[in-house]
This record gives C-alpha cells, structure tokens and sequence, in this order.
C-alpha cells in the first residue's frame, strides 16, 4: 500500500482499491501535461554571462537531468523549453524569433536573469539593446538576479513543471476556452 | 628595447611628436599627416619590428576625437602607444591596413562607431551596425536615437 500512496502524490489521479490490486482514474489531460512536464529539453541557447549559469546547472554539480531536463539539444526541432540566458541586443532579436517559431509545440519559455527580463544594466543610454526579450516571444517563467543562481534556476524550472501540471501555461489556458 | 631606448629611436625618426608620461607604456602624440610615415617605420624598422598591432580605438572628448593604437613587437617584446587627435567635424586619418591586415576590421569599428573616415582603406563599410546605419555613429558622445534609447 505504501507504494499506491506515493504513486497518489506524484501522478495526477484517484486510486481506487479494488480486491487484489487497485484501479487508478484520471483525466487523458492530467496524465499528457503530468507526462510533458516531466521531460522537458531545453534549447543550447546563451547569449552572455546567465549562460555560464545555465551550463553550471546542466552539469554534474547542480543536474537539471534529475528533473526532466535531460539534455540540452543543440537544433529547436527537438527542444520543448528555450532558456533566454543573457541579454537580446536588437540584432539577436529577430534570430530569437525564429528560434521560437522553429520549436514545436507546446513550447515554453524561461527569462533568466536581469537582461532578459527588462534589458537589466543596459536599460538605459543603450540603442542596440532589447529591453526585456518579452518583447520579441511570450515569457512563461521569469527569474530575477544578475545573474541568478544556480538553484534559482532550478527553482524556475520547477515553477515551469507546476505550470503546465496545473494547465495554467498561454497555450493551455487558451485551449481550453 | 626599453623605454628610454625606444623613446630616443622614435624621436629620432619623428622630432615633433610629443610623449606622455607616467603610463605602463610610451605614449607619443602625432599628428594625423605624420601617421603614414611613421607607421611606416614602426612596422619594418629591424629595431622596432612593431609586427603586432592589439588595439585600435577612438575616444570622443567631445572637443575633438583621438584614435589610439596599440602596437607591441613578438620579436622584441616592447610596446608603444600611438595617438592622434582628430577634427570633431572631419575626421580623417590615414589607413594602417596595409601594414597591418587586422586594422582592416579594427578599422571600419571605429568607422561606424565614431564616423572616423580612414583615407585609402581598401573596404570602408559598417561592421557590426545593420544597414541603414550609414551616418550615425553610436558611440559618439551626443548620439541620440529616440526610438532605441531610454536617457537617464
């Protein structure tokens, strides 16, 4: 029985014991966003300094793999979260949309750090620099810090995984009107 | 050679420039038609050998521009300084590509970023800066761009 209950805090469904096992319900809905949520590849994709974070959690120390973020994939066809790790200057702008539009869907967006969020050290006196990458795609996750931690990171990917869990992400919200 | 040696070579090859002192290196000060010349010799004179040009900027005093270059020698393990004022209105200076192939590059930076027009550059043209950005030179100290630019 122990091992029904821990099955009920991690998969979205009612367990219902039935003579010689038990039977588990739930929605086609739940068990796709509770299955997309846990394997979510991000996009190699770093524009400044946040991408040296951003590699430190991928490696061995911090391990995004341990939460459903395997493995970074180096082409957007085969990414379902793009990681914006640094500052968009307005020539990098257009090449971060085609990016988005080149990942399939669902897709997901993380802005980490300072730049990617509202242009950050460079908001003001600057004509090259995008002030906040909101601007160019829709953001899902932002996370502040210059750049952020390590563990913030991790913490932002998890708030991404509670999101889609609780179908509150643009795409299923507007799904499901 | 050290400091003070390449102070007398150099003054011996040009007796107008004037140096800075207190700097990690010598600094001379020239004017722009004395650039060629010396460039010239900075790069085959066997003592200076200066083969190795590491920077070229532009600094906008707002009074007047000043181009700097940054020459050290592989061979002979010494640096020096070179800088030139320029007219704010009509900045023109001659080009160093031809001695040295980096400042081709180096070169047409400082030309969009300051507007610095390098006479007989073989490809005079923006960068980094996207089409359109003939003429407006960013990193000049009035740049406005209203569009672009949140003023503090």
């Amino acid at each position: 029985m122990g091992d029904l209950k821990n099955i009920e805090t991690t998969f979205p469904g009612e367990i219902h014991e039935a003579p010689g096992g038990g039977i588990v319900l739930s929605k086609l809905d739940d068990i796709i966003n509770w299955a997309r949520s846990n394997s979510l590849w991000p996009l190699t994709f770093a524009t400044s300094c946040c991408g040296i974070e951003m590699m430190a959690v991928a490696s061995a120390k911090y391990d995004f793999s341990r939460f459903g973020f395997e493995v970074a994939r180096a082409t957007p066809r085969q990414a379902d979260v793009i990681i914006i790790a640094g500052t968009i200057v307005n020539k990098m702008a257009p090449v971060l949309k085609r990016l988005y539009d080149q990942m399939a869907d669902p897709k997901y967006v993380i802005a980490m750090g300072a730049c990617a969020i509202s242009g950050g050290p460079f908001f003001y006196n600057t004509y090259s620099v995008v002030k906040g990458a909101d601007h160019v795609i829709p953001v899902d996750v932002y996370i502040a810090g210059c750049p952020p931690r390590p563990e913030a990171l991790l913490h932002a990917l998890m708030t991404l995984q509670q999101k889609i869990k609780a179908g509150l992400t643009r795409e299923q919200i507007r799904s499901s009107d | 050679m050290t400091t003070e040696e390449l102070k007398i070579k150099l003054s011996e090859l040009l007796s107008v420039a004037t140096y800075e002192e207190g700097g990690e290196w010598l600094t001379l000060n020239i004017e722009p038609k004395d650039w060629l010349a010396l460039a010239k010799q900075l790069r085959n004179d066997e003592q200076l050998f200066f083969n190795y040009l590491f920077c070229v900027t532009c600094v906008d005093w707002k009074t007047h521009l000043s181009m700097i270059y940054h020459f050290t020698s592989t061979k002979h393990r010494h640096t020096v300084v070179v800088k030139s004022k320029l007219d704010r209105n009509n900045p023109e200076i001659e080009t160093v590509s031809h001695f040295w192939r980096t400042a081709d590059f180096h070169e047409r930076e400082v030309y969009e970023m300051f507007g610095v027009k390098f006479l007989n550059h073989p490809d005079l043209r923006l960068l980094i800066l996207p089409d359109g950005w003939e003429g407006k030179n960013p990193m000049r100290k009035d740049f406005e761009d209203p569009v672009n630019m949140i003023r503090l």
